[in-house]
């Protein structure tokens, strides 16, 4: 009956009609008498009160406070280098390559960035390249990608999505990778010196595998044609990004880092949240348990120049880093940790204070009443 | 001549409009009438077929959609998907079309699924078989065949097909008893009468001869009213004109009873029968919470323009240099390119829009519905407001005002059968000053008649022997109460007469069978009413017969009745009953002053009384009278005015016989109920048309005026002896003077304030010295406010209206309740905020006309001050929490775009912004808003106090709004810096020792919308568990559940290549994210964070200035909640079922 009359008001102005012989019973039946109908289902009714809370607060504090503790020690205990070599001064070694930029150039510029390490990096060392003032999060740039693509497919490698204007299609061939993303992948190349003491410069070793998400690597990203060894053939028909230097099938010389699923590529592939952002370029492998995998001293960071950022006010970097069981250096999860653990604990003060206070005077007032 | 022909048929088939008259011809039979018969209008009646469905198969799509979409809400959100369809936005079509689609698809389903319901209902109704007449023998048909001017056989125990005009039936007298339970819930046998001229038709073949015309006024659906005139045809004579009124007519949806079988012709048919039009839907009312949700709403709405407008503008200031705009690795389309400034604008402007909208929800009008609709449930399960002896428990008829239960200020109730029981009791009668008191019933035995009366001033003489005899009469003759014969009751206990099959009385006012029965037991006892006589049994076991002449009905205006009867001495008497008011004016003899007094005195002790006086008429009067009242009926436009003035007419020059005196006791814990909401701080006005002095003693007996309370009264007997001017300004000085000083003391008097009908009318007249009305008007609400009570005695039920309508537009607006149980209530329950009818004796009009019925006065207590509380906080959190959410949900986004290049780039998938408000944060708030009890019902019960902790709409207004967005936008804040701290200088980095690789890797846009998503969920979820007090398991089950399902889910979402999906930006983004250390340590983090401001503005609250709530919350562990839990407990182990 209830429903009824409801929908009949739901429904503007509509009428309901009971005919005759139906909707001649109004006397309802008597209600249940069940829990939930009667709304005494068993219920706990906790109460926020300073009571309640206080411990909660206190318990809080003295968590989060060896937490933070223990996350900003170990952030300090990361090494971590930084250096820029985008060149904007006229006295920094890059400065040239970076004025002197221009797409058609067949000959590579070079430029030589020497640093010092202070200190010396016992473990694995991860080496990254950094750009500032790059708007991978732009949404135009973001969905410029056929995921289909790169996932190997072979129609969507002659017909790219439109998603991928206007890097689909390069006089009149399919673009792969097609898309703004694929076509502005960071073609640096970086390569790292030892300088010895006696004078000797040593290279060090960068492993370029590893770098990327597994998954990314074996599921979402595939070659088309799948596994078939000729990798040039797969991608005949298609036209390399009006960027790059060369076409996706020669980004590597090992099969198993080659074309779409080239970790540097796949890594690329991955936008950054943020227009300042790092990315992972090389692993240099601890080798051995007594020698450290950096030592202190003179190092040369040798930079073939590809990249232009100058036109949109980026900067490039270069980063090494050791990680921790919390990833890189950042001491804000610490100090916040820290914070919140403290101001909780003030505030179980504050409310130990406030509710020994306060209680007493609404038991008075209770009594007297 | 010609001209007005001319004029005549233009009118006719030109104008449209002018076609319509306000009477309808029926013949009947369909036959012509004979030549020379007045001209008639030829006019096109519809068929019996009942047409309930909205819908016919083919217009179902298009018609339900145009119905959907004509909501605002609906239509704007179809805005937004068209918008996304079009231009190229943020988010696909998905986020908003699925969304929609969903609600629209399951409206549809369920409107097609209802209509489908009706289809098949009106189906078997249009099908079921009607008995016709056609050439004098019956032909079965189907229903929906019958047209107006057939003639039906209706059987007994059947239902008329249409609106009938009775012709004759198988009962001698003409007359049939119909009940009309399913028109108006009465039960009671009504007795309806054929035309005289043709009641004595028994077979078809004679009903079939019949030569006549109906005409009668167009259909309208007042059940009680109906104007019309039959004109029989006999062989080349004038045609005699008979009247008809509601007592010939049979409404559709009635019932037979106790008459084999009648002969009746349609009148009205299909969807013009009076049922079919009284089942249009009232007018909305809207409720005060859903008038807040509205201004939000809007504020909201701002919010989302604003916010549009600032990134357009901001956009196009950023990318004022090229290289921001395009740089080289990220050029537009040509297509894009080539776009004038201006159109990208406005698709920018559009765009953000898009990204934004979410912030108001599809899924709030939803959730806000079924929360109202399956919330009104638990009104109609309560067991305790059921009633055993009616059978019936509460009845909603609205769920759209279940909130409003809970903002009630001002209550006006109806006094008898509202506040009192209205279950008569005889006590005593006073002829000229003598009273009868007739002796209580022994053992359920009558005590015999002659000694039953007993005599306090017995002065025996002619004249008092002649009205005593006359009085008793008087009230056995004058009523309109019928006698039922039921053989199968057993017992003495309604007999009339030993020895005689048992029988009871039967009549629309409970009063006249409180006389009738009174009578008997003073020996005179009403046996029937035979062929238009009515036999009375005499103290002297003699029968007399009354022939009946006419009954000139009660009605409220008049407030009396009257019967006009020929004794078998051939003695025209009329006799009249009514209310002193109306009675003594019309007096001419008779001892006036005793029986006023004794009026006086019973009325004090809160006894109804009426007065009775007769007058003889002589023949010529007699026929005079006759004639005043046979052309009033006759008349087929303001018949009620003429029988009005005809009434007057004839019921005048009374001699005055006596009076009566019935007790209406107070209904079952009346007083507790009137005290509850005096305590709970409503403002209680009792409206009555009763006399004062009954009224009050009502009042006194309800606690609704205390011993202690300062009576003022604004009466007409007042304001006789001063002017209204004088007496307004002198009660309003009393009242301020009596605020100013109990400004200091505690314990201030109360005032009750009584009015009446008379002067109320006089306060609220409009006309004369203008600039004086307004003032009385403003000085009468001012003395109201300050009135704890207010009696209003002498009201007509319009009279009822205009109070509450006063008060509704008074400057506070305060929200306003009426309640009543009789037809002379409807007008001020629709006109209140809240209508609530009593299903009580007097039928059903007012339970049928109001928001939610209940069926005694003691059931709204519960009504108001628990499930209206409930339902308030219920809803109250259920509008804040969403806009809550949505603040939390959108803000990062906004916070987004300066970080993206005010690119529109949206920071969740696609997945995340359809399903955040469908399915990961709609249930626990769904529930929340069904189960919530943030203080166990027998604290609400025991202290209506906290009532007032929600008066006044306190939980939607502004300051808490702004706390509720303040803190969404804190919580948006603290997620999006958070995330963006974290992820701002690389820690947030997963170092893969959990995977099986052992390297580093990068995470991306999509993991920080995912990270910034997780913890918006778990905050939004935790936030609600902080605010739920009522943790039953279905709650457990329902915020736990649904953090789980957001779990699950985006396991699910990005463990699969989805192939029909052309992006794969979130494949294993959420597990990549749940391997890395800090990521959870992140997410705890900040979820404790968002949550720390609510929890200490809590606890600080709480603590520093509790409310009485929170005091009762705090104190309830160790009263009262122990025991009753363990009693649930056990209670609920032992039957699980629901």
């Amino acid at each position: 009956m209830m429903a009824s009359s409801y929908n009949a008001k739901d429904e503007d102005g509509h009428i309901t009609v009971s005919g005759p012989g139906g909707g001649g019973t109004l006397r309802g039946k008597k209600p249940e008498n069940t829990a939930f109908k009667q709304q005494r289902l068993p219920a706990w009714q906790p109460i926020l009160t300073a009571g309640t809370v206080l411990p909660a607060f206190f318990i809080i504090g003295l968590i989060f406070i060896p937490i933070g503790i223990g996350l900003y020690v170990t952030s300090n205990n990361i090494k971590e280098f930084e250096i820029d070599y985008t060149g904007v001064d006229m006295s920094s070694p890059c400065f040239n390559c970076s004025q002197n930029f221009s797409w058609n150039s067949t000959r590579p510029c070079t430029c030589t960035v020497p640093f010092y390490l202070e200190q010396p990096y016992e473990s694995n060392v991860f080496m990254y390249y950094g750009l500032s003032n790059f708007y991978q999060n732009h949404r135009r740039y973001v969905k410029s990608r056929d995921d289909s693509q790169l996932n190997g497919n072979v129609d969507s490698l002659k017909e790219p999505s439109k998603e991928c204007e206007p890097y689909a299609k390069h006089d009149g061939k399919p673009i792969a990778p097609c898309g703004a993303i694929a076509n502005s992948m960071f073609n640096d190349t970086l390569e790292l010196f030892y300088n010895d003491p006696n004078g000797t410069r040593v290279q060090i070793p960068l492993t370029n595998t590893g770098i990327a998400w597994w998954t990314d690597k074996h599921v979402k990203f595939r070659n088309p044609g799948g596994d078939s060894s000729n990798i040039t053939a797969s991608f005949q028909g298609t036209s390399k990004p009006v960027n790059w230097r060369k076409p996706v099938y020669e980004l590597d010389t090992a099969a198993d880092n080659n074309g779409f699923i080239n970790e540097d590529f796949i890594v690329w592939m991955r936008t950054a949240a943020l227009p300042t952002f790092r990315k992972l370029y090389r692993i240099i492998n601890k080798t051995s348990s007594m020698v450290p995998t950096l030592p202190r001293g003179n190092y040369t960071l040798e930079v073939v120049y590809n990249y232009p950022v100058r036109s949109f006010e980026g900067r490039k970097r270069m980063i090494l880093s050791t990680i921790s069981w919390m990833g890189g250096k950042n001491p804000f999860l610490g100090i916040a940790y820290i914070t919140v653990g403290s101001v909780c604990f003030f505030l179980g003060v504050v409310l130990l204070i406030i509710h020994h206070k306060c209680g007493n005077r609404s038991n008075s007032a209770d009594i007297s009443n | 001549m010609d001209f007005t022909l001319l004029r005549n048929i233009i009118s006719r088939y030109c104008v449209g409009e002018e076609i319509w008259v306000d009477s309808r011809t029926v013949y009947i039979g369909h036959k012509e009438p004979p030549p020379g018969a007045e001209a008639y209008i030829p006019q096109r009646y519809p068929d019996n077929r009942i047409v309930s469905s909205k819908y016919t198969f083919w217009n179902f799509i298009p018609k339900n959609l145009f119905e959907q979409f004509r909501r605002i809400a609906n239509f704007y959100f179809l805005v937004i998907f068209l918008v996304q369809l079009i231009i190229d936005t943020p988010t696909s079509p998905v986020t908003s079309g699925l969304p929609l689609f969903f609600v629209i698809t399951v409206t549809a389903i369920k409107q097609g699924y209802e209509d489908w319901l009706r289809h098949k209902a009106d189906c078997s109704i249009n099908e079921c078989p009607v008995d016709v007449v056609q050439q004098g023998k019956v032909v079965r048909t189907q229903s929906h065949k019958l047209r107006v001017g057939d003639i039906v056989v209706v059987r007994e125990d059947e239902t008329f097909p249409c609106d009938l005009i009775l012709l004759s039936s198988s009962r001698h007298d003409g007359t049939c008893y119909v009940t009309t339970a399913s028109l108006d819930g009465e039960s009671s046998h009504k007795t309806y009468y054929a035309v005289p001229d043709t009641m004595a038709f028994r077979t078809e073949q004679e009903v079939d001869s019949l030569h006549a015309t109906i005409e009668c006024e167009q259909p309208q659906p007042d059940l009680y009213k109906f104007v019309g005139r039959i004109n029989i045809y006999k062989d080349k004579e004038e045609p005699v004109a008979r009247p008809l009124g509601a007592e010939n007519m049979l409404l559709r949806g009635a019932t037979l009873k106790n008459t084999q079988r009648i002969y009746a012709v349609a009148v009205y048919t299909g969807m013009e029968t009076k049922m079919a039009l009284n089942y249009q839907s009232k007018s909305q009312k809207r409720s005060a919470v859903e008038k807040s949700m509205n201004a939000f709403l809007i504020v909201y709405l701002c919010i989302l323009i604003s916010k549009a407008v600032i990134n357009t503008v901001l956009k196009y200031a950023w990318q004022w240099s090229p290289d921001r705009d395009e740089p080289w690795y990220n050029h537009r389309t040509e297509n894009e390119r080539q776009r004038h400034v201006v159109i990208r604008a406005f698709t920018d402007f559009l765009a953000f829009m898009v990204l934004f909208n979410y912030i108001i929800p599809v899924s709030m009008y939803v959730t806000v519905e079924m929360q109202k609709f399956l919330g009104s449930y638990f009104i109609t399960w309560d067991e305790e407001m059921f009633d055993e002896e009616l059978g019936e428990g509460a009845q909603v008829n609205t769920s759209d005002l279940n909130e409003e239960l809970g903002q009630v200020e001002y209550v006006f109730t109806d006094k008898t059968g509202t506040l009192t029981e209205n279950n008569m009791e005889f006590i005593e009668c006073c002829v000229d000053g003598n009273v009868y008191i007739p002796h209580a019933i022994c053992n359920g035995q009558i005590l015999s008649a002659a000694s039953s009366i007993d005599m306090i001033d017995s002065s025996p003489g002619g004249y008092r022997r002649e009205h005593e005899d006359l009085f008793f009469r008087a009230l056995c003759l004058c009523h309109t109460v019928q006698v039922k014969e039921e053989e199968t009751v057993d017992g003495i206990k309604r007999g009339i007469h030993q020895g005689r099959p048992t029988s009871f009385y039967i009549s629309s006012s409970p009063d006249e069978v409180a006389l009738v029965e009174g009578m008997k037991r003073l020996g005179y006892t009403y046996l029937r009413l035979k062929d238009n006589y009515m036999e009375i049994l005499n103290k002297d076991d003699e029968i007399e017969r009354f022939e009946l002449l006419h009954v000139l009905n009660f009605d409220s205006v008049r407030r009396r009745m009257s019967v006009i009867v020929r004794s078998s001495s051939g003695e025209y008497l009329l006799f009249c009953k009514g209310a002193d008011s109306s009675i003594f004016p019309r007096v001419v003899s008779g001892k006036v002053e005793q029986v006023k007094a004794r009026v006086e005195q019973n009325a004090v002790e809160g006894l109804r009384t009426l007065c009775v006086a007769y007058r003889r008429l002589t023949q010529s009067e007699y026929e005079e009278a006759c004639h005043h009242l046979t052309e009033a009926k006759l008349a087929l436009q303001d018949r009620e005015q003429r029988l009005a003035q005809a009434y007057d007419i004839i019921e005048r020059d009374f001699v005055l016989l006596g009076a009566t005196a019935v007790e209406d006791r107070l209904q079952e814990k009346a007083a507790d109920t009137i005290e509850s909401l005096h305590k709970a701080g409503m403002k209680v006005w009792v409206l009555t048309g009763d006399k004062m002095e009954t009224a009050a003693a009502t009042c006194y007996a309800s606690k609704l005026f205390r011993r202690s309370t300062q009576i003022l009264e604004l009466t007409k007997k007042r304001t006789e002896e001063q002017s209204l001017h004088d007496v307004l300004f002198e009660l309003n000085r009393t009242v301020l003077r009596q605020r100013s000083m109990s400004g200091l003391s505690v314990d201030c008097l109360d005032f009750g304030l009584i009015i009446d009908g008379a002067t109320l009318s006089a306060i609220l007249k409009p006309n004369q010295e203008r600039a004086g009305t307004g003032n009385y008007r403003e000085i009468f609400l001012e003395i109201c406010r300050n009135c704890s009570a207010v009696l209003c005695c002498r009201m007509a039920p319009l009279q009822k209206a205009q109070i509450v309508k006063l008060i509704k537009a008074s400057k506070e607006h305060p929200i306003t309740l009426a309640i009543g149980d009789g037809a002379n209530d409807v007008s001020m329950i629709l006109e209140a905020h809240v209508g609530i009818g009593i299903m009580g004796k007097e039928g059903r009009q007012a339970a049928r006309n109001s928001d939610y019925a209940i069926p005694k006065f003691k059931h709204l207590k519960k009504m108001l001050l628990v499930h209206g509380h409930y339902y308030y906080i219920r809803i109250a959190e259920l509008v804040q929490y969403f806009f809550y959410k949505n603040v939390c949900f959108i803000f990062p986004q906004f916070l987004y775009q300066f970080f993206c290049g005010f690119s529109q780039q949206p920071l969740y998938d696609t997945a995340y912004l359809t399903l955040y408000n469908i399915s990961f944060t709609s249930l626990p708030i769904l529930l929340y808003s069904l189960v919530e009890q943030h203080v166990t019902m027998e604290t609400l019960k025991r202290d209506p106090s906290l009532y007032r902790d929600i008066a006044k709409n306190s939980l939607l207004r502004w300051p808490v709004f702004l706390y509720w967005t303040c803190l969404g936008v804190f919580d948006a804040v603290i997620f999006f810096f958070g995330a963006y701290f974290l992820f701002d200088n690389t820690t947030f980095t997963s170092n893969g020792q959990l995977m099986t690789t052992n390297t580093q890797m990068m995470f991306g846009n999509w993991t920080f919308g995912t990270l910034v998503f997780t913890v918006l969920v778990f905050t939004v979820t935790l936030k609600l568990a902080l605010d739920t007090h009522h943790w039953t398991w279905i709650n457990h089950f329902v915020i736990w559940g649904s953090l789980l399902f957001y779990v699950i889910f985006s396991l699910l979402w990005g463990g699969i290549i989805w192939p029909f999906l052309n992006y794969q930006r979130m494949y294993y983004v959420f597990m990549q994210m749940l391997s890395s250390g800090p990521a959870w340590l992140s997410i705890i983090l900040l979820i404790t964070v968002s949550l720390l401001p609510d929890v200490i503005k809590k606890v600080l609250c709480r603590t520093m200035c509790p409310t009485a709530t929170e005091r009762a919350q705090s104190s309830r562990p160790c009263l009262t909640v122990e025991p009753s839990t363990i009693f649930m407990l056990s209670q609920s182990s032992s039957r699980m079922s629901f």
